[in-house]
Protein backbone atom coordinates (compact mmCIF):
# COMPACT_ATOMS: atom_id res chain seq x y z
CA UNK A 1 0.00 0.00 0.00
CA UNK A 2 1.40 3.22 -0.94
CA UNK A 3 1.25 5.95 1.39
CA UNK A 4 0.67 9.91 1.04
CA UNK A 5 0.88 12.64 4.15
CA UNK A 6 -1.99 14.78 3.90
CA UNK A 7 -0.53 17.85 5.68
CA UNK A 8 -3.99 18.10 7.59
CA UNK A 9 -4.52 14.31 8.57
CA UNK A 10 -1.29 12.80 8.90
CA UNK A 11 -0.32 9.41 6.81
CA UNK A 12 -2.80 7.69 4.68
CA UNK A 13 -3.67 4.99 2.10
CA UNK A 14 -2.74 6.72 -1.53
CA UNK A 15 -6.27 5.64 -2.31
CA UNK A 16 -8.14 8.01 -0.07
CA UNK A 17 -6.31 10.74 -2.17
CA UNK A 18 -7.74 12.10 -5.82
CA UNK A 19 -5.18 13.59 -8.09
CA UNK A 20 -5.70 17.25 -9.28
CA UNK A 21 -2.95 17.88 -11.66
CA UNK A 22 -0.15 20.45 -12.28
CA UNK A 23 0.33 23.76 -10.22
CA UNK A 24 -0.44 26.20 -13.45
CA UNK A 25 0.00 30.03 -12.83
CA UNK A 26 -2.92 31.98 -12.70
CA UNK A 27 -4.33 33.71 -15.43
CA UNK A 28 -6.54 36.55 -15.31
CA UNK A 29 -10.01 35.97 -17.46
CA UNK A 30 -10.51 39.44 -17.82
CA UNK A 31 -7.28 40.73 -19.35
CA UNK A 32 -5.87 37.40 -20.80
CA UNK A 33 -6.47 36.75 -25.10
CA UNK A 34 -8.89 33.81 -25.56
CA UNK A 35 -5.53 31.89 -26.74
CA UNK A 36 -4.18 32.50 -23.44
CA UNK A 37 -7.56 30.92 -21.56
CA UNK A 38 -7.56 28.05 -23.65
CA UNK A 39 -4.11 27.15 -23.33
CA UNK A 40 -4.63 27.33 -19.31
CA UNK A 41 -7.23 25.26 -19.32
CA UNK A 42 -6.30 22.58 -21.83
CA UNK A 43 -2.49 22.56 -21.98
CA UNK A 44 -0.09 20.44 -19.57
CA UNK A 45 3.53 20.63 -18.77
CA UNK A 46 3.26 16.57 -18.52
CA UNK A 47 6.91 16.83 -17.17
CA UNK A 48 8.60 13.87 -16.31
CA UNK A 49 10.48 14.67 -13.36
CA UNK A 50 9.80 16.95 -10.34
CA UNK A 51 6.64 18.24 -10.64
CA UNK A 52 4.59 20.22 -8.02
CA UNK A 53 0.70 19.15 -8.12
CA UNK A 54 -2.71 19.84 -6.61
CA UNK A 55 -3.90 16.58 -4.24
CA UNK A 56 -7.51 16.11 -2.43
CA UNK A 57 -7.69 14.40 0.27
CA UNK A 58 -11.05 13.16 -0.36
CA UNK A 59 -12.85 12.10 2.81
CA UNK A 60 -12.17 15.24 4.57
CA UNK A 61 -12.48 17.26 1.24
CA UNK A 62 -8.85 18.50 1.85
CA UNK A 63 -6.92 20.30 -1.39
CA UNK A 64 -3.46 20.73 -1.06
CA UNK A 65 -0.01 20.74 -2.05
CA UNK A 66 2.51 18.07 -3.03
CA UNK A 67 5.91 17.36 -5.33
CA UNK A 68 6.38 14.06 -6.69
CA UNK A 69 8.23 11.80 -9.14
CA UNK A 70 6.54 11.53 -11.79
CA UNK A 71 9.83 9.23 -12.92
CA UNK A 72 9.88 7.26 -9.56
CA UNK A 73 6.59 7.38 -8.25
CA UNK A 74 7.98 9.47 -5.18
CA UNK A 75 6.27 11.34 -3.34
CA UNK A 76 8.94 14.04 -1.83
CA UNK A 77 6.87 16.40 0.32
CA UNK A 78 3.02 17.35 1.01
CA UNK A 79 2.06 20.79 1.91
CA UNK A 80 -0.80 22.91 2.87
CA UNK A 81 -1.99 25.96 0.55
CA UNK A 82 -0.80 28.43 3.04
CA UNK A 83 2.93 27.01 3.59
CA UNK A 84 3.02 26.54 -0.66
CA UNK A 85 1.75 30.40 -0.88
CA UNK A 86 4.00 31.59 1.66
CA UNK A 87 6.64 29.93 0.17
CA UNK A 88 6.07 30.95 -3.29
CA UNK A 89 5.59 34.47 -2.10
CA UNK A 90 2.58 34.82 -3.56
CA UNK A 91 -0.76 36.31 -1.53
CA UNK A 92 -3.01 33.38 -0.34
CA UNK A 93 -6.75 33.44 -2.09
CA UNK B 1 22.36 -38.12 -33.33
CA UNK B 2 22.52 -39.41 -36.81
CA UNK B 3 25.06 -37.60 -38.18
CA UNK B 4 22.34 -36.85 -41.31
CA UNK B 5 20.98 -34.03 -38.85
CA UNK B 6 24.17 -32.52 -39.06
CA UNK B 7 23.77 -30.59 -42.62
CA UNK B 8 21.61 -28.90 -40.90
CA UNK B 9 23.16 -26.95 -38.60
CA UNK B 10 26.09 -26.50 -41.11
CA UNK B 11 23.89 -25.07 -43.43
CA UNK B 12 22.13 -22.76 -41.36
CA UNK B 13 25.39 -22.07 -40.17
CA UNK B 14 27.26 -21.27 -43.50
CA UNK B 15 24.58 -20.55 -46.11
CA UNK B 16 21.74 -19.69 -43.82
CA UNK B 17 19.28 -21.62 -46.05
CA UNK B 18 17.41 -22.79 -42.83
CA UNK B 19 17.91 -19.94 -40.72
CA UNK B 20 14.88 -17.47 -40.00
CA UNK B 21 14.11 -15.05 -41.86
CA UNK B 22 15.05 -11.68 -40.68
CA UNK B 23 11.56 -9.11 -40.13
CA UNK B 24 14.01 -6.28 -41.47
CA UNK B 25 17.37 -5.02 -42.37
CA UNK B 26 19.73 -4.02 -40.03
CA UNK B 27 21.18 -0.07 -40.65
CA UNK B 28 24.13 0.07 -38.95
CA UNK B 29 25.35 3.53 -39.76
CA UNK B 30 23.02 7.15 -40.01
CA UNK B 31 22.96 8.86 -43.09
CA UNK B 32 23.14 13.03 -42.51
CA UNK B 33 20.14 13.26 -44.18
CA UNK B 34 16.90 11.83 -44.70
CA UNK B 35 13.77 13.27 -46.38
CA UNK B 36 11.39 11.99 -43.37
CA UNK B 37 12.65 11.38 -40.06
CA UNK B 38 10.21 9.37 -38.09
CA UNK B 39 10.34 10.08 -33.56
CA UNK B 40 9.44 6.31 -32.38
CA UNK B 41 9.31 2.92 -34.07
CA UNK B 42 6.01 1.54 -32.37
CA UNK B 43 3.21 0.53 -34.47
CA UNK B 44 2.42 4.32 -35.68
CA UNK B 45 5.55 5.28 -36.51
CA UNK B 46 6.32 2.02 -38.40
CA UNK B 47 3.12 2.33 -40.63
CA UNK B 48 3.35 5.86 -41.11
CA UNK B 49 6.95 5.18 -42.87
CA UNK B 50 5.14 2.31 -44.66
CA UNK B 51 2.61 4.35 -46.27
CA UNK B 52 4.74 6.75 -46.71
CA UNK B 53 6.79 4.65 -48.53
CA UNK B 54 3.99 2.65 -50.67
CA UNK B 55 1.60 4.99 -50.88
CA UNK B 56 3.50 8.51 -51.36
CA UNK B 57 6.84 6.99 -52.83
CA UNK B 58 8.71 8.44 -49.99
CA UNK B 59 11.51 6.30 -49.24
CA UNK B 60 14.33 7.92 -47.69
CA UNK B 61 13.16 7.98 -44.56
CA UNK B 62 14.33 7.21 -41.24
CA UNK B 63 12.57 5.48 -38.42
CA UNK B 64 14.12 6.37 -34.50
CA UNK B 65 13.87 4.41 -31.27
CA UNK B 66 15.47 4.99 -28.50
CA UNK B 67 14.70 1.18 -26.99
CA UNK B 68 13.74 -1.28 -28.97
CA UNK B 69 11.19 -2.52 -31.83
CA UNK B 70 8.02 -1.31 -30.82
CA UNK B 71 8.92 -1.93 -26.94
CA UNK B 72 6.31 0.71 -25.96
CA UNK B 73 2.90 0.53 -25.90
CA UNK B 74 2.34 -1.05 -29.24
CA UNK B 75 4.04 -4.29 -27.33
CA UNK B 76 2.00 -3.74 -23.93
CA UNK B 77 -1.44 -3.13 -25.36
CA UNK B 78 -4.10 -6.01 -24.67
CA UNK B 79 -5.19 -5.10 -28.76
CA UNK B 80 -8.55 -4.61 -28.67
CA UNK B 81 -9.68 -3.41 -32.29
CA UNK B 82 -13.69 -2.06 -32.32
CA UNK B 83 -15.48 1.04 -34.15
CA UNK B 84 -18.17 1.53 -31.86
CA UNK B 85 -17.20 4.99 -30.89
CA UNK B 86 -19.38 7.75 -30.03
CA UNK B 87 -18.93 11.14 -32.13
CA UNK B 88 -19.50 10.60 -35.40
CA UNK B 89 -15.53 12.14 -36.22
CA UNK B 90 -14.47 9.22 -34.32
CA UNK B 91 -16.22 6.20 -35.59
CA UNK B 92 -15.69 7.05 -39.28
CA UNK B 93 -11.82 6.83 -38.24
CA UNK B 94 -11.86 4.29 -36.23
CA UNK B 95 -14.51 2.28 -39.61
CA UNK B 96 -11.35 3.07 -41.86
CA UNK B 97 -8.67 1.15 -39.68
CA UNK B 98 -11.05 -1.63 -39.16
CA UNK B 99 -11.33 -1.82 -42.88
CA UNK B 100 -7.68 -1.88 -43.69
CA UNK B 101 -7.33 -4.40 -40.76
CA UNK B 102 -9.44 -6.89 -42.52
CA UNK B 103 -6.27 -7.23 -45.59
CA UNK B 104 -3.31 -6.49 -43.35
CA UNK B 105 -2.36 -9.79 -43.03
CA UNK B 106 -2.08 -9.93 -46.97
CA UNK B 107 -0.72 -6.78 -47.86
CA UNK B 108 2.25 -6.93 -45.36
CA UNK B 109 2.52 -11.00 -45.81
CA UNK B 110 2.78 -11.96 -42.13
CA UNK B 111 -0.01 -13.17 -39.65
CA UNK B 112 -1.76 -10.23 -37.55
CA UNK B 113 -4.00 -12.60 -36.28
CA UNK B 114 -6.83 -10.29 -37.06
CA UNK B 115 -9.59 -12.18 -35.44
CA UNK B 116 -13.25 -10.90 -35.23
CA UNK B 117 -14.63 -12.10 -31.75
CA UNK B 118 -17.28 -10.37 -31.14
CA UNK B 119 -17.84 -7.20 -28.48
CA UNK B 120 -20.09 -6.57 -25.63
CA UNK B 121 -20.10 -2.99 -23.51
CA UNK B 122 -21.81 -4.19 -20.80
CA UNK B 123 -24.83 -1.75 -18.21
CA UNK B 124 -24.90 -1.76 -15.56
CA UNK B 125 -26.81 1.78 -15.03
CA UNK B 126 -29.56 3.69 -16.48
CA UNK B 127 -26.69 6.37 -17.39
CA UNK B 128 -24.92 3.30 -19.14
CA UNK B 129 -27.96 1.98 -21.23
CA UNK B 130 -28.45 5.39 -22.43
CA UNK B 131 -25.21 5.72 -23.77
CA UNK B 132 -25.38 2.66 -25.36
CA UNK B 133 -28.26 3.57 -27.43
CA UNK B 134 -26.79 6.67 -28.28
CA UNK B 135 -23.65 4.72 -29.08
CA UNK B 136 -26.24 2.20 -31.37
CA UNK B 137 -27.47 4.57 -33.00
CA UNK B 138 -24.51 6.64 -34.26
CA UNK B 139 -22.86 3.54 -35.29
CA UNK B 140 -25.91 2.39 -37.51
CA UNK B 141 -25.72 5.80 -39.12
CA UNK B 142 -22.18 5.15 -40.35
CA UNK B 143 -22.64 1.93 -40.92
CA UNK B 144 -21.16 0.16 -37.92
CA UNK B 145 -22.88 -3.33 -36.47
CA UNK B 146 -23.68 -2.28 -33.42
CA UNK B 147 -26.85 -2.85 -31.40
CA UNK B 148 -28.50 -2.93 -27.80
CA UNK B 149 -29.25 -6.35 -26.44
CA UNK B 150 -30.67 -7.40 -23.36
CA UNK B 151 -29.34 -9.91 -20.38
CA UNK B 152 -31.09 -13.27 -21.75
CA UNK B 153 -29.03 -12.20 -25.13
CA UNK B 154 -25.93 -11.35 -23.72
CA UNK B 155 -26.12 -15.13 -21.93
CA UNK B 156 -26.81 -16.70 -25.30
CA UNK B 157 -24.36 -15.42 -27.39
CA UNK B 158 -21.70 -15.35 -24.24
CA UNK B 159 -22.67 -18.24 -22.22
CA UNK B 160 -20.05 -17.98 -19.19
CA UNK B 161 -21.00 -14.54 -18.16
CA UNK B 162 -22.81 -14.35 -15.05
CA UNK B 163 -26.00 -12.14 -15.71
CA UNK B 164 -27.40 -13.32 -12.22
CA UNK B 165 -29.22 -10.39 -9.73
CA UNK B 166 -27.13 -11.52 -6.88
CA UNK B 167 -24.06 -9.04 -7.66
CA UNK B 168 -22.73 -5.55 -6.65
CA UNK B 169 -24.18 -4.24 -10.20
CA UNK B 170 -26.78 -6.03 -12.18
CA UNK B 171 -26.01 -6.79 -16.24
CA UNK B 172 -29.02 -4.04 -17.57
CA UNK B 173 -27.95 -4.89 -21.33
CA UNK B 174 -24.94 -4.44 -23.47
CA UNK B 175 -24.20 -2.28 -26.50
CA UNK B 176 -23.05 -5.41 -29.07
CA UNK B 177 -20.61 -4.68 -31.70
CA UNK B 178 -20.30 -8.22 -33.36
CA UNK B 179 -16.89 -6.56 -35.51
CA UNK B 180 -15.19 -6.40 -32.13
CA UNK B 181 -11.54 -8.09 -32.46
CA UNK B 182 -8.20 -8.94 -31.83
CA UNK B 183 -4.98 -8.99 -33.29
CA UNK B 184 -1.44 -9.47 -32.71
CA UNK B 185 0.11 -6.76 -31.43
CA UNK B 186 3.97 -7.50 -32.36
CA UNK B 187 3.14 -9.18 -35.85
CA UNK B 188 1.49 -5.21 -37.16
CA UNK B 189 5.00 -3.74 -35.52
CA UNK B 190 7.06 -6.54 -37.46
CA UNK B 191 5.14 -6.50 -40.35
CA UNK B 192 5.13 -2.86 -41.04
CA UNK B 193 8.75 -2.98 -40.14
CA UNK B 194 9.63 -5.69 -42.67
CA UNK B 195 7.81 -4.03 -45.46
CA UNK B 196 9.02 -0.29 -45.14
CA UNK B 197 12.45 -1.54 -44.42
CA UNK B 198 11.24 -3.79 -48.20
CA UNK B 199 10.88 0.25 -49.57
CA UNK B 200 14.08 1.05 -48.44
CA UNK B 201 13.39 2.70 -45.08
CA UNK B 202 16.08 2.73 -42.26
CA UNK B 203 14.96 1.83 -38.68
CA UNK B 204 17.53 2.73 -36.00
CA UNK B 205 16.97 0.96 -32.90
CA UNK B 206 18.83 2.42 -29.98
CA UNK B 207 18.82 6.21 -31.01
CA UNK B 208 16.94 8.58 -29.22
CA UNK B 209 15.94 11.91 -30.23
CA UNK B 210 16.97 14.42 -27.24
CA UNK B 211 16.92 17.60 -29.45
CA UNK B 212 14.81 18.72 -32.51
CA UNK B 213 16.45 21.02 -34.96
CA UNK B 214 14.37 24.56 -35.56
CA UNK B 215 15.33 27.12 -37.35
CA UNK B 216 12.68 30.46 -38.47
CA UNK B 217 9.93 28.62 -37.09
CA UNK B 218 10.68 25.15 -39.74
CA UNK B 219 12.10 21.70 -38.71
CA UNK B 220 15.41 20.59 -40.29
CA UNK B 221 16.51 17.68 -37.97
CA UNK B 222 16.82 15.86 -34.72
CA UNK B 223 19.89 15.56 -32.66
CA UNK B 224 20.20 12.08 -31.42
CA UNK B 225 22.95 10.02 -28.71
CA UNK B 226 24.31 8.83 -31.73
CA UNK B 227 24.78 12.04 -33.77
CA UNK B 228 22.57 14.95 -35.78
CA UNK B 229 20.52 14.30 -38.82
CA UNK B 230 18.91 16.62 -41.17
CA UNK B 231 15.24 16.19 -42.19
CA UNK B 232 13.17 17.57 -44.81
CA UNK B 233 10.32 16.37 -42.59
CA UNK B 234 9.64 15.50 -38.86
CA UNK B 235 7.11 13.66 -37.29
CA UNK B 236 6.96 12.30 -33.71
CA UNK B 237 4.66 9.52 -32.86
CA UNK B 238 6.16 8.61 -29.10
CA UNK B 239 2.58 7.89 -27.47
CA UNK B 240 3.46 8.00 -23.34
CA UNK B 241 7.15 10.52 -24.28
CA UNK B 242 4.69 12.71 -26.83
CA UNK B 243 4.83 15.98 -24.02
CA UNK B 244 8.79 15.76 -23.88
CA UNK B 245 9.44 15.23 -27.47
CA UNK B 246 7.15 17.87 -28.60
CA UNK B 247 9.00 20.06 -26.07
CA UNK B 248 11.69 19.75 -27.78
CA UNK B 249 10.18 21.50 -30.50
CA UNK B 250 8.75 24.17 -28.07
CA UNK B 251 5.35 23.15 -28.22
CA UNK B 252 3.14 22.32 -24.84
CA UNK B 253 0.20 19.52 -25.85
CA UNK B 254 -2.96 19.42 -23.94
CA UNK B 255 -1.79 15.56 -22.77
CA UNK B 256 -0.75 13.79 -19.37
CA UNK B 257 1.06 10.35 -19.24
CA UNK B 258 -0.66 8.19 -16.97
CA UNK B 259 -0.06 4.88 -16.66
CA UNK B 260 -2.23 1.78 -17.96
CA UNK B 261 -2.48 -1.29 -16.48
CA UNK B 262 -2.93 -4.69 -18.01
CA UNK B 263 -2.37 -8.71 -16.73
CA UNK B 264 -3.04 -12.29 -18.20
CA UNK B 265 -4.08 -15.22 -16.76
CA UNK B 266 -2.55 -18.85 -17.32
CA UNK B 267 -3.46 -19.95 -20.61
CA UNK B 268 -6.70 -22.35 -20.08
CA UNK B 269 -8.20 -24.41 -23.34
CA UNK B 270 -11.16 -21.39 -24.91
CA UNK B 271 -13.85 -20.27 -22.58
CA UNK B 272 -14.87 -17.29 -24.00
CA UNK B 273 -15.15 -16.11 -27.57
CA UNK B 274 -15.94 -12.40 -27.27
CA UNK B 275 -14.51 -9.43 -25.76
CA UNK B 276 -15.97 -8.30 -22.90
CA UNK B 277 -15.55 -4.24 -21.32
CA UNK B 278 -17.65 -3.09 -18.25
CA UNK B 279 -17.67 0.57 -18.70
CA UNK B 280 -19.30 1.65 -14.97
CA UNK B 281 -17.13 -1.60 -13.43
CA UNK B 282 -13.80 -0.19 -15.25
CA UNK B 283 -13.07 -3.52 -16.54
CA UNK B 284 -12.33 -5.56 -19.45
CA UNK B 285 -11.63 -9.27 -20.76
CA UNK B 286 -11.12 -11.66 -23.86
CA UNK B 287 -8.75 -14.35 -23.72
CA UNK B 288 -6.00 -15.24 -26.17
CA UNK B 289 -5.41 -17.28 -28.75
CA UNK B 290 -3.36 -19.40 -26.84
CA UNK B 291 -5.56 -19.27 -23.84
CA UNK B 292 -4.62 -16.78 -21.75
CA UNK B 293 -7.29 -14.28 -20.07
CA UNK B 294 -5.95 -10.77 -20.93
CA UNK B 295 -7.74 -8.29 -18.75
CA UNK B 296 -7.55 -4.49 -17.99
CA UNK B 297 -9.46 -1.31 -16.76
CA UNK B 298 -8.97 2.25 -16.62
CA UNK B 299 -5.71 4.25 -16.36
CA UNK B 300 -4.21 4.29 -12.67
CA UNK B 301 -5.62 7.31 -10.82
CA UNK B 302 -2.14 9.77 -10.78
CA UNK B 303 -0.09 10.57 -13.99
CA UNK B 304 3.45 8.68 -13.78
CA UNK B 305 6.31 8.28 -16.21
CA UNK B 306 7.18 4.78 -15.29
CA UNK B 307 5.33 1.40 -16.19
CA UNK B 308 5.16 -0.14 -12.97
CA UNK B 309 2.92 -2.65 -11.55
CA UNK B 310 0.47 -2.02 -8.50
CA UNK B 311 -1.38 -4.65 -6.48
CA UNK B 312 -3.92 -1.97 -6.22
CA UNK B 313 -4.86 -2.40 -9.92
CA UNK B 314 -5.12 -6.18 -9.75
CA UNK B 315 -7.31 -6.35 -6.51
CA UNK B 316 -9.70 -3.51 -7.58
CA UNK B 317 -9.68 -5.80 -11.26
CA UNK B 318 -10.57 -9.15 -9.93
CA UNK B 319 -13.46 -7.87 -7.71
CA UNK B 320 -15.28 -7.21 -10.17
CA UNK B 321 -14.31 -9.73 -12.49
CA UNK B 322 -15.16 -12.37 -10.66
CA UNK B 323 -18.94 -11.30 -10.05
CA UNK B 324 -18.73 -11.01 -14.02
CA UNK B 325 -17.08 -14.33 -14.77
CA UNK B 326 -17.28 -16.10 -11.22
CA UNK B 327 -14.66 -19.22 -12.89
CA UNK B 328 -12.00 -17.14 -12.71
CA UNK B 329 -11.52 -17.55 -9.44
CA UNK B 330 -9.81 -20.79 -10.51
CA UNK B 331 -7.31 -19.37 -12.41
CA UNK B 332 -3.79 -17.72 -11.23
CA UNK B 333 -2.66 -14.41 -12.55
CA UNK B 334 0.67 -15.05 -15.08
CA UNK B 335 2.08 -12.01 -15.77
CA UNK B 336 0.66 -8.07 -15.14
CA UNK B 337 2.79 -4.78 -16.99
CA UNK B 338 1.73 -1.38 -17.58
CA UNK B 339 2.43 1.43 -20.48
CA UNK B 340 2.04 5.03 -20.28
CA UNK B 341 -0.67 6.21 -22.09
CA UNK B 342 -1.05 9.82 -23.20
CA UNK B 343 -4.14 11.13 -22.42
CA UNK B 344 -5.96 13.84 -24.07
CA UNK B 345 -9.29 15.33 -22.35
CA UNK B 346 -11.26 13.93 -24.59
CA UNK B 347 -10.39 11.02 -25.35
CA UNK B 348 -9.57 11.49 -28.90
CA UNK B 349 -5.96 11.50 -30.33
CA UNK B 350 -4.18 14.94 -31.32
CA UNK B 351 -2.63 14.85 -35.13
CA UNK B 352 -1.18 16.26 -38.16
CA UNK B 353 -0.15 19.70 -38.36
CA UNK B 354 1.71 21.71 -35.78
CA UNK B 355 2.33 25.75 -35.63
CA UNK B 356 6.16 24.65 -36.70
CA UNK B 357 6.71 23.98 -40.21
CA UNK B 358 7.98 20.56 -41.33
CA UNK B 359 7.01 19.25 -38.06
CA UNK B 360 3.99 16.45 -37.88
CA UNK B 361 2.42 14.92 -34.67
CA UNK B 362 0.76 11.70 -34.06
CA UNK B 363 -0.11 11.54 -30.28
CA UNK B 364 -2.77 11.59 -27.54
CA UNK B 365 -3.24 7.76 -28.05
CA UNK B 366 -3.83 7.11 -24.78
CA UNK B 367 -5.29 3.70 -24.11
CA UNK B 368 -7.09 3.19 -27.68
CA UNK B 369 -4.72 3.70 -30.50
CA UNK B 370 -3.63 0.02 -31.22
CA UNK B 371 -6.89 0.02 -33.06
CA UNK B 372 -5.90 2.82 -34.81
CA UNK B 373 -2.39 1.85 -36.15
CA UNK B 374 -3.05 1.37 -39.68
CA UNK B 375 -5.62 4.31 -40.86
CA UNK B 376 -3.14 6.44 -38.77
CA UNK B 377 -0.22 5.71 -40.30
CA UNK B 378 -1.93 5.68 -43.62
CA UNK B 379 -3.49 9.02 -42.63
CA UNK B 380 -0.31 10.73 -41.19
CA UNK B 381 1.93 9.94 -44.46
CA UNK B 382 -0.93 11.77 -46.48
CA UNK B 383 -0.14 14.41 -44.14
CA UNK B 384 3.14 14.57 -44.14
CA UNK B 385 3.46 13.28 -47.96
CA UNK B 386 1.21 16.62 -49.15
CA UNK B 387 1.60 18.96 -46.02
CA UNK B 388 -2.21 19.33 -45.81
CA UNK B 389 -4.30 18.29 -43.01
CA UNK B 390 -6.51 15.58 -44.23
CA UNK B 391 -10.32 15.78 -43.90
CA UNK B 392 -10.33 12.75 -42.17
CA UNK B 393 -8.29 13.84 -39.69
CA UNK B 394 -9.29 17.72 -39.32
CA UNK B 395 -11.76 16.83 -36.03
CA UNK B 396 -8.41 15.72 -34.43
CA UNK B 397 -6.14 18.79 -35.62
CA UNK B 398 -4.07 20.32 -32.10
CA UNK B 399 -6.19 23.80 -32.66
CA UNK B 400 -9.19 22.19 -31.64
CA UNK B 401 -9.09 23.03 -27.86
CA UNK B 402 -8.10 26.77 -28.74
CA UNK B 403 -11.55 26.89 -30.24
CA UNK B 404 -13.72 24.29 -27.52
CA UNK B 405 -14.51 21.96 -30.57
CA UNK B 406 -13.21 18.73 -28.89
CA UNK B 407 -14.52 15.31 -29.64
CA UNK B 408 -15.98 13.94 -26.81
CA UNK B 409 -15.15 10.16 -26.65
CA UNK B 410 -14.89 9.76 -22.68
CA UNK B 411 -18.23 7.56 -23.01
CA UNK B 412 -16.83 4.72 -25.14
CA UNK B 413 -13.21 5.05 -24.57
CA UNK B 414 -12.73 5.52 -20.76
CA UNK B 415 -12.20 1.73 -20.11
CA UNK B 416 -8.93 1.52 -21.33
CA UNK B 417 -8.67 -0.28 -24.73
C1 LIG C 1 -1.98 -1.83 -21.03
C2 LIG C 1 -2.45 -1.18 -22.30
C3 LIG C 1 -3.54 -1.72 -22.98
C4 LIG C 1 -3.99 -1.13 -24.16
N1 LIG C 1 -5.02 -1.73 -24.83
C5 LIG C 1 -5.42 -1.24 -26.02
C6 LIG C 1 -6.42 -1.92 -26.77
O1 LIG C 1 -6.94 -2.97 -26.34
N2 LIG C 1 -6.80 -1.39 -27.95
C7 LIG C 1 -6.26 -0.24 -28.43
O2 LIG C 1 -6.66 0.21 -29.50
N3 LIG C 1 -5.26 0.41 -27.77
C8 LIG C 1 -4.84 -0.07 -26.57
N4 LIG C 1 -3.83 0.57 -25.88
C9 LIG C 1 -3.24 1.80 -26.44
C10 LIG C 1 -2.16 1.46 -27.48
O3 LIG C 1 -1.27 0.51 -26.95
C11 LIG C 1 -1.34 2.69 -27.88
O4 LIG C 1 -2.19 3.80 -28.11
C12 LIG C 1 -0.55 2.43 -29.16
O5 LIG C 1 0.14 1.21 -29.06
C13 LIG C 1 0.42 3.56 -29.41
O6 LIG C 1 1.31 3.19 -30.44
P1 LIG C 1 2.50 4.13 -30.85
O7 LIG C 1 3.19 3.50 -31.97
O8 LIG C 1 1.96 5.50 -31.03
O9 LIG C 1 3.39 4.21 -29.52
P2 LIG C 1 4.47 3.20 -28.87
O10 LIG C 1 4.23 1.80 -29.28
O11 LIG C 1 4.48 3.49 -27.41
O12 LIG C 1 5.81 3.66 -29.54
C14 LIG C 1 6.44 4.86 -29.20
C15 LIG C 1 7.93 4.65 -29.31
O13 LIG C 1 8.57 5.91 -29.19
C16 LIG C 1 9.82 5.68 -28.60
N5 LIG C 1 10.35 6.94 -28.08
C17 LIG C 1 9.91 7.68 -27.03
N6 LIG C 1 10.67 8.78 -26.86
C18 LIG C 1 11.62 8.75 -27.83
C19 LIG C 1 12.71 9.61 -28.19
N7 LIG C 1 12.98 10.73 -27.50
N8 LIG C 1 13.49 9.26 -29.25
C20 LIG C 1 13.25 8.13 -29.94
N9 LIG C 1 12.22 7.29 -29.66
C21 LIG C 1 11.43 7.59 -28.61
C22 LIG C 1 9.55 4.63 -27.54
O14 LIG C 1 10.73 3.93 -27.20
C23 LIG C 1 8.50 3.75 -28.22
O15 LIG C 1 9.04 2.59 -28.80
C24 LIG C 1 -3.36 0.03 -24.68
C25 LIG C 1 -2.27 0.58 -23.99
C26 LIG C 1 -1.79 -0.02 -22.83
C27 LIG C 1 -0.61 0.57 -22.13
Amino acid sequence: MKIMICPVNGPRNIAEFAWGGEVKPDVDPVTCTDQDWTDHLFLEANIAGIVTEWWLHTPTNTWFIARRNTLTDEILETMTLDAYYTREGAISA
Amino acid sequence: MPFALLKYATRSAFKGDHAAERHFRLSPDLKPTYDVVIIGAGGHGLAAAYYLATRHGITNIAVLDKGWLAGGNTARNTTIVRANYLTPEGVAFYKESVDLFRSLSNELDINVMYTERGHFTLAHTDAAMNTARWRAEVNKHMGVSSEVIGPDDVKRICPTINVSDDVHYPIMGALYHPPGAIARHDAMAWGYAKEAARHGVEIHTQTGVNRILIENGRAVGVETNRGTIHAGRVLQAVAGSSSVVANMAGLKLPIRTIPLQACVSEPVKPILDQIVVSGSLHVYISQSARGEMVMGGATDAYGLYSTRSTLDFKESLMAHMLELFPFMGELKVLRQWAGMADMTPDFSPVMGLTPIENFFIDAGWGTWGFKATPVSGLRMAECVATGRQPDLLKPFALDRFGSFDLVGEKGAASVGH
